[in-house]
């Protein structure tokens, strides 16, 4: 039991329950509709930060939603006589729809990201302006909504619109909460600080995306749709209006667009302020003093007040100092013998990056329990190959199968869950998640389904094993080189793979850290794992794998146990020159 | 079906009117593609410089090349100062979108203050005077703005491309700290191109305030379309601004002789959107 979490779960419920009561009280209908433009900023800000907050992809066109949901509501109700009531869940899904054939073509494109995603939601609001605009829909007249009966839900017009903005209000944050709460927001997060990462560790990015855009865009139609009872008259210069989608990323941003309540905290205080000064018959020096507030909360508060409190309060505890990386204890190998199967199977693979044939059409079997060290020179096509068996690329030939499953062609989170891990050469943790929360991300996306605790002692278990437990609470900005790239490995081993690739481990390490490395890579091995790694370190390669394959321009030049590939006097020109082969 | 005449008169003023969306957009894609700052201010700098080019002409009788000549300073003095507090905060992209959006409304605020919200019209001779070429009228004024326009795009694409001042900026625009360590004083070339791209706002200002009626809301209409012209145009390329924006006047006139003026906005945005989509090379 936690005390302090019980009485503010009570003080919250209590406030929900006064607000959901408080038109009952017959209050001023300005009291009503100031409340009411609170939770509807609350509604849109939040409902934006779902998708733009959570994963990154700044929108500008929340305004195309909310104002095609307005619309919605108001062409049923004053053309085809719906009840106002019945036209919400349309209003949401119109949207919501919208979103999804908008995200399905831009989230396809890789290149697509940030500020032309922002940019083109932009467009699409002004397309779609234009269009209501000069069809019937509203025919530059603008849209009266005086005539359409309004359910007595409260005793005052004013007060049951509130109540419904109220209603959308806390359904919203409840959502909000959940999305971060789950698997859906753990993902976006994923995606927000590497979506390329995110990909490779199992996460169904572009579908995620899309869920958290739908959602999004369906809160903003259907908070349109009781504003458009609220404004009464709706005009699409007044409906897709720029200070929509501005106002909704400034009140985002200055709570905390990363926090599901950030945005509500920047919504209620921006929307007060603006309507203090509005309210005192100033309102163009009070727009210009909002702005000043904002220029000034941007330069001195740029994560937003909710995670700037976060910082304030982790100060003031006590610091506890952080014991150095524990070292690996050595394991005694069990000799496992490497197995008969085939786990991964390479048939002619080819990689072209526009004239550049990256592979050449590579042959290569792993046996299932086996460690096979992957060299050659730089340009080679090592990485390369590591990128086309983990789905980074899609192969231009050839057959790529993984326990007898063809995967040359698949996404990447679906070679991740079918059992394929891999790490970076420079490590690309989530920096603004913590070592224990990486970690979990890649054991709930990659591993099998499990229960979230089952999970947590996963990912518990992996960070003992590579020696960062007492690391597991603080952010990958805190470790050094050494930590991070055996916070790789614990990424990959949580995601308990049938075959882990490693790409160049041991690279940037001091002579002490790579015999740390090495013993944990043995350890590895003991416990079963089939590994494909590359690396430059022929001590290590020599030391660690039952074959050695070796790559030149993108083909197999020479396959073998580890002393005869080194002794081969090909491999040695090729790394060498002509002149040390003989 | 309009007359050929028509059309060709149509696509004569489109390709004048997008001089003015090239001008716009240059400044903002310099600082954009080369700074990685998005100065939303832009517009609004260019309304401030077009309303004291206004004040000085229809109060003080100065001539509007006078004005230009001290509102153009005074604008490089201004974005300089905007880009002294980028650098001082560390300001990301969008950060310096948000603050400029704010700096944006507080000088709409000033301007309304001032000027108050009425439409403004600044007479001058220039604006009525055109010459004739065979069936079609050329509008003097939007000429000398397209030679303007022309000539500083094609000078800055100069100076970015074969002076030092101007590579040692394209390479920190790759890679500052790489760019520094081959002695590329980034900073200090910043706060020149942050003061030259608010020179240009300052520029197409004064021909606005020739050009266009004046009012404090009208910051805001530009932006939607400037934005699809800098991106066309590809970030950081002035010439391809200038061009972006010719294309886009062009195609917005035409649509507005053969469908109806209400449809103009759907071309940009259109264009935009196909361009994103396609995806090609230069951009």
């Amino acid at each position: 039991m936690n005390p302090a979490r019980d009485l503010s779960r009570l003080a919250a419920v209590i406030g929900i329950g006064v607000l959901a009561v408080l038109p009952m009280a017959r209050m001023p209908a300005f009291y009503d509709s100031f409340l009411y433009l609170v939770f509807f900023w609350i509604s849109l800000s939040t409902s934006w930060a779902l998708l733009s907050g959570f994963a990154g992809y700044f929108s500008l066109g929340h305004a195309a939603f909310f104002g095609v949901g307005m619309y919605t509501t108001a062409v049923l109700t004053t053309k085809f006589d719906v009840p106002f009531l019945a036209t919400l869940p349309v209003a949401a899904a119109i949207p919501a729809l919208l979103a999804v054939g908008i995200g399905a073509i831009v989230f396809r494109l890789r290149r697509l990201r940030g500020e032309l995603f922002a940019l083109l939601t932009l467009a699409v609001t002004f397309v779609i302006a234009t269009i209501i605009l000069n069809t019937p829909i509203d025919g530059g007249g603008g849209i009266f909504m005086s005539a359409v009966p309004l359910p007595a839900i409260m005793p005052t017009p004013t007060g049951s619109i509130y109540a419904l903005g109220f209603v959308l209000c806390v359904a919203t944050l409840a959502i909000a909460w959940k999305v971060a709460h789950s698997r859906l927001g753990m993902g976006l997060f994923a995606i927000h600080d590497d979506e390329d990462v995110a990909e490779a560790k199992g996460v169904p990015t572009f579908r995620y995306k899309l869920s958290a855009f739908a959602l999004s865009a369906g809160i903003a139609g259907a908070v349109g749709g009781v504003h458009a009872m609220f404004v009464g008259f709706l005009t699409v210069d007044g409906t897709f209006d720029l200070t929509v989608p501005l106002y909704v990323v400034l009140m985002s941003v200055i709570g905390g667009a990363r926090s599901w309540y950030g945005p509500a905290i920047g919504a209620a205080f921006i929307t007060t302020l603006l309507y203090t000064f509005n309210s005192g018959g100033e309102a163009m020096i009070g727009r210009a003093i909002v702005g000043l507030i904002l220029i000034l909360a941007i330069l001195w508060l740029p994560d937003g007040l909710v995670p700037a409190v976060k910082k304030w309060l982790d100060r003031r505890r006590p610091v506890v100092a952080q014991p150095p990386l524990a070292e690996v204890t050595p394991v005694v190998p069990i000799a496992k013998p490497v197995g008969d199967r085939v786990l991964l199977q390479i048939r002619g693979a080819a990689k072209r990056f526009g004239g550049l044939q990256a592979l050449a059409g590579v042959d290569l079997d792993v046996r299932e329990g086996e460690i096979l060290g992957l060299v050659g020179p730089n340009g080679s096509g090592k990485t390369t190959l590591i990128n086309v068996i983990s789905g980074f690329y899609p192969l231009s030939g050839g057959t790529i199968t993984v326990d007898g499953a063809e995967i040359g062609h698949v996404a990447a989170h679906d070679i991740a869950r079918r059992g394929v891990a891999r790490t970076y050469q420079i490590p690309r943790p989530f920096v603004n998640m913590t070592v224990l929360e990486n970690v979990t991300l890649a054991a709930t996306f990659g591993g099998p389904p499990s229960s979230a605790k089952e999970i947590r002692d996963v990912a518990l278990h992996w960070l003992d094993f590579t020696g960062l437990s007492a690391k597991k609470d603080v952010l990958p900005a805190g470790l050094n080189l050494h930590e991070r790239k055996f916070l790789e490995l614990a990424r990959a081993l949580a995601a308990r793979p049938k075959l882990l690739l490693l790409d160049e481990v041991l690279s940037g390490l001091n002579p002490a850290e790579v015999d740390n490395a090495i013993r944990l890579v043995r350890a590895i091995r003991a416990q079963g794992a089939t590994i494909v790694f590359v690396e430059h370190l022929m001590r290590a390669v020599v030391e660690l794998s039952d074959r050695i394959a070796v790559l030149n321009e993108g083909r197999l030049f020479a396959l073998g146990a580890p002393r005869d590939v080194m002794r081969d006097p090909g491999v040695v020109s090729i790394y060498l020159g002509k002149a040390y082969a003989a | 079906m309009p007359s050929a005449t028509l059309l060709g008169q149509a696509l004569i003023s489109g390709v004048l009117a997008g001089g003015l969306y090239g001008l716009l957009a240059m400044g903002l894609s310099l600082s954009w593609g080369l700074l990685r700052l998005v100065n939303l201010s832009h517009f609004a700098l260019a309304f401030l410089s077009a309303y004291i080019v206004y004040e000085l002409g229809t109060n003080y009788h100065v001539e509007p090349w006078w004005s230009a000549a001290m509102v153009v300073p005074a604008m490089f003095a201004v974005g300089a100062a905007q880009h002294w507090v980028f650098d001082k905060f560390k300001v990301n992209e969008l950060g310096s979108l948000l603050m400029t959006f704010s700096f944006a409304v507080i000088v709409e605020v000033v301007i309304q203050l001032y000027w108050t919200a009425d439409f403004r019209r600044y007479e001058t001779a220039y604006a009525t005077r055109s010459i004739k070429a065979g069936p079609f009228y050329i509008p003097v004024l939007e000429l000398t703005l397209c030679i303007v326009a022309g000539v500083l795009a094609w000078g800055t694409w100069l100076w970015l491309r074969q002076t030092y001042v101007g590579k040692g900026l394209r390479a920190a625009a790759e890679d500052p700290g790489i760019a520094a360590a081959y002695g590329v004083n980034h900073k200090k070339l910043a706060y020149l191109l942050s003061g030259i791209g608010a020179a240009y706002a300052g520029i197409a200002g004064t021909f606005i305030a020739l050009i266009a009626t004046l009012a404090p809301a009208q910051i805001w209409t530009y932006l939607g379309v400037v934005f699809a012209v800098v991106i066309i145009g590809r970030l950081g390329n002035p010439m391809g601004a200038l061009l972006a924006g010719m294309l886009v006047g062009a195609s917005e006139s035409l649509a507005q002789a053969v469908l109806s003026p209400a449809w103009s906005p759907v071309v940009s945005f259109s264009i935009l959107i196909v361009i994103l989509l396609w995806d090609p090379e230069w951009l």
